[in-house]
């Protein structure tokens, strides 16, 4: 008897450390989905506020400033577009924690095409199912990531206005509250 | 056996001797031994200072793009570059990243490669462009039957820098006249009535506490005739503002006879961040591994007149030790020094011409054209105080390619179109601009012909 708890005990032990240590901390840890949920807010929040209250406030209603893509030369406003993608450059110099961008089916630069295959499927299924968010994984340069594409929409007349002017987009009957492109951002996941 | 011990001995023997001579070499001034190959136009005069670029002797790729980046990031972001770092740590680009790693410098401009370096160091065939823009021919109809290493042709496309050369500005700058109606450059503000530029040498002169000395010895009085008619005198600043100078920060300050750049740099720092910046002043710049002598006619690799072998450069050398003029620096101190074909045929030139008349008093201040006009161009500097006209002293600045050269000095004179043929022209570059361009660059022409099919360009606001 003494012989058995004395090798019992021991491997008791061991399996009672091994399990504690095995387990997962219960933390309140965030999925990926809900961190690129909570960064899109914040991404779409900053930047309608920027459109809505700077851009189309002075440019379309006051009439006092222009937007413009040569903002430097021009001494004009820079386009939402490219204050959300300059906070994007910022973003990658800070962390690696996740990627954005913005991208469109219908892009005024061409280099904003969707190139890999969620791009493409998750720009087509958010432009075609207004409301929903589209979630998916992907692989590029060997690395996993969650990629989240969220849809676009012209929330302003300005957004409307300038895109079906621009000699380059290839559309031009874009109305308020359309979806115009996607917000794409990357998670590297293991 | 014993023929073996000679074998050992002189085996160890030989091993150690060489280690020991190339251990002494790396530590000694001169370590031309270790350059593996011909160092770029641009880095040839700090080569001997290896640890600028390799501050670490392991560590890569990494190691050397923070190198790279400590002095030319700089002007890469006021480029307002094309293809920045950002761009390719995307991970949507990861694969075009597989082809071409445009995330470091080096993955273009290799040092040590004579073989392959090409102008502006970059060490790549000229294909580079077609890895990522292949479907160009459909996007641009235009493009479609170019040759695919002509993108980076002259007043085509750059790399980094296209801010003379980016669409909507082509199309705000069509059909401009060769010679504009009111060609002038930016005048600097040299009165000593401007009340801003006083309060800064006043501000400048509280800086040495120690009362007006000429070090102790009589006053030359050349020297002093010199220096009295100049803007310095003007200003106030005399004697020891320049020649108190302290050794340490804390120390006491002591006379020096021949002050350096730094005595200027109290008051004029843009000037001598360009200075020290370009290759004029780079083997004194801040920051070097080795302490390198100034720079001399002798070590240029361009042709340089053989009496000014015995000029070593600084500040005092183009601009004189006390009369600071600015005229003799403008030209006739590049003349000096330097004898290729462009300098040469300088004197005969429309530019010498309207410089000429300037001097005269012929032509308005700013019409004149002289070295400097082009090579040390005027900038603006918005300060808190005001905006300032300031000489970019770092004359490689605008060559790199000479695009850059467009809207910061031809287009104060010239149109768009008229500039962008000249530079292209080697010839005429050669020829100082004695001759009318001979080759005519189209970007213009299919940018008005894109227009005409396509809607109206993206006017802001609409």
């Amino acid at each position: 008897m003494k012989r058995t708890y004395a090798k019992i005990t021991p491997m008791l032990g061991l399996a009672a450390l091994l399990a504690a240590c095995d387990k997962p901390t219960e933390t309140a840890g965030i999925t990926p989905q809900q961190m690129a949920d909570a960064l899109h807010a914040v991404m779409e929040s900053d930047r309608t506020v920027y459109t809505r209250l700077v851009v189309n406030r002075l440019q379309n209603e006051e009439k006092v400033i222009k937007a413009s893509e040569h903002w430097k030369d021009q001494k004009a406003l820079p386009l939402p577009a490219q204050m959300f993608r300059y906070g994007s450059e910022m973003v990658g110099k800070k962390t690696d924690a996740f990627t954005y961008q913005l991208l469109s089916l219908w892009p005024v630069n061409k280099q904003n095409a969707p190139r890999t295959d969620v791009e493409k499927s998750g720009l087509t299924f958010v432009a075609e199912n207004k409301g929903k968010n589209y979630y998916a994984e992907e692989t590029l340069g060997g690395k996993k990531y969650f990629t989240a594409i969220y849809a676009d929409t012209g929330v302003a007349p300005a957004c409307i206005s300038c895109h079906n002017g621009h000699k380059d987009s290839p559309r031009t009957d874009f109305k308020e509250g359309d979806v115009m492109g996607g917000v794409v951002l990357r998670i590297p996941i293991k | 056996m014993q023929r073996k011990t000679i074998i050992w001995v002189f085996w160890i023997a030989a091993v150690s001797g060489l280690t020991g001579y190339f251990v002494w070499v790396l530590y000694s001034n001169d370590r031309t031994l270790f350059l593996i190959g011909k160092t770029t136009d641009g880095h040839h005069q700090i080569e001997l200072a290896c640890e600028v670029c390799h501050t670490s002797p392991f560590g890569g790729g990494p190691v050397l793009q923070n190198a790279c980046v400590s002095c030319h990031g700089a002007e890469l972001a006021q480029a307002n570059d094309s293809h920045p770092k950002s761009k390719f740590t995307d991970p949507r680009n990861a694969d075009r990243v597989q082809i071409l790693d445009a995330r470091f410098c080096v993955t273009c401009h290799r040092e040590h490669k004579p073989g392959i370096t090409l102008a502006m160091g970059l060490t790549l065939p000229g294909d580079y462009c077609f890895k990522c823009h292949e479907t160009i021919g459909k996007e641009r109809p235009s493009h479609k039957d170019l040759a695919f290493d002509s993108c980076a042709s002259a007043g085509c496309h750059n790399f980094h820098d296209n801010r003379a050369l980016y669409e909507d500005f082509l199309a705000a700058h069509l059909h401009e006249t060769p010679l504009r109606a009111q060609p002038q450059v930016a005048v600097r503000a040299n009165s000593a009535s401007d009340p801003a530029w006083v309060e800064r040498a006043r501000i400048a002169l509280a800086r040495v506490s120690s009362p007006d000395t000429t070090g102790g010895k009589p006053a030359d009085p050349r020297i002093l005739h010199d220096w009295e008619s100049t803007l310095h005198a003007k200003a106030g600043v005399s004697c020891n503002d320049c020649h108190m100078l302290r050794p340490a920060p804390a120390a006491t300050a002591v006379w020096t006879d021949r002050p350096g750049h730094n005595a200027c740099a109290g008051c004029h720092a843009a000037e001598t961040a360009g200075f020290l910046a370009g290759r004029h002043g780079m083997r004194l710049a801040d920051g070097l591994s080795v302490p390198l002598t100034p720079m001399s006619p002798t070590m240029a690799r361009i042709p340089m007149r053989a009496d000014a072998h015995g000029t070593t450069l600084g500040c005092a050398t183009c601009h004189g030790a006390h009369r600071f003029d600015v005229k003799f620096a403008a030209v006739e101190a590049c003349t000096g020094c330097h004898n290729d074909e462009h300098t040469r045929n300088y004197a005969k030139s429309a530019h010498a011409a309207a410089w000429e008349a300037e001097a005269a008093g012929l032509k308005p201040a700013g019409q004149g054209v002289s070295c400097a006009t082009c090579h040390l161009p005027r900038e603006i500097h918005r300060g808190e105080k005001g905006d300032r006209v300031v000489a970019q002293h770092n004359q490689n600045n605008n060559l790199r390619p000479n695009e850059k050269m467009i809207r910061s000095v031809c287009m104060n004179c010239h149109g768009l179109g008229f500039a962008i043929d000249a530079l292209a022209d080697p010839e005429v570059i050669r020829s100082n601009f004695a001759k009318l361009p001979s080759r005519h660059v189209e970007s213009l022409d299919w940018v008005e012909r894109r227009l005409k099919t396509t809607r109206k360009p993206n006017q802001p606001g609409q």
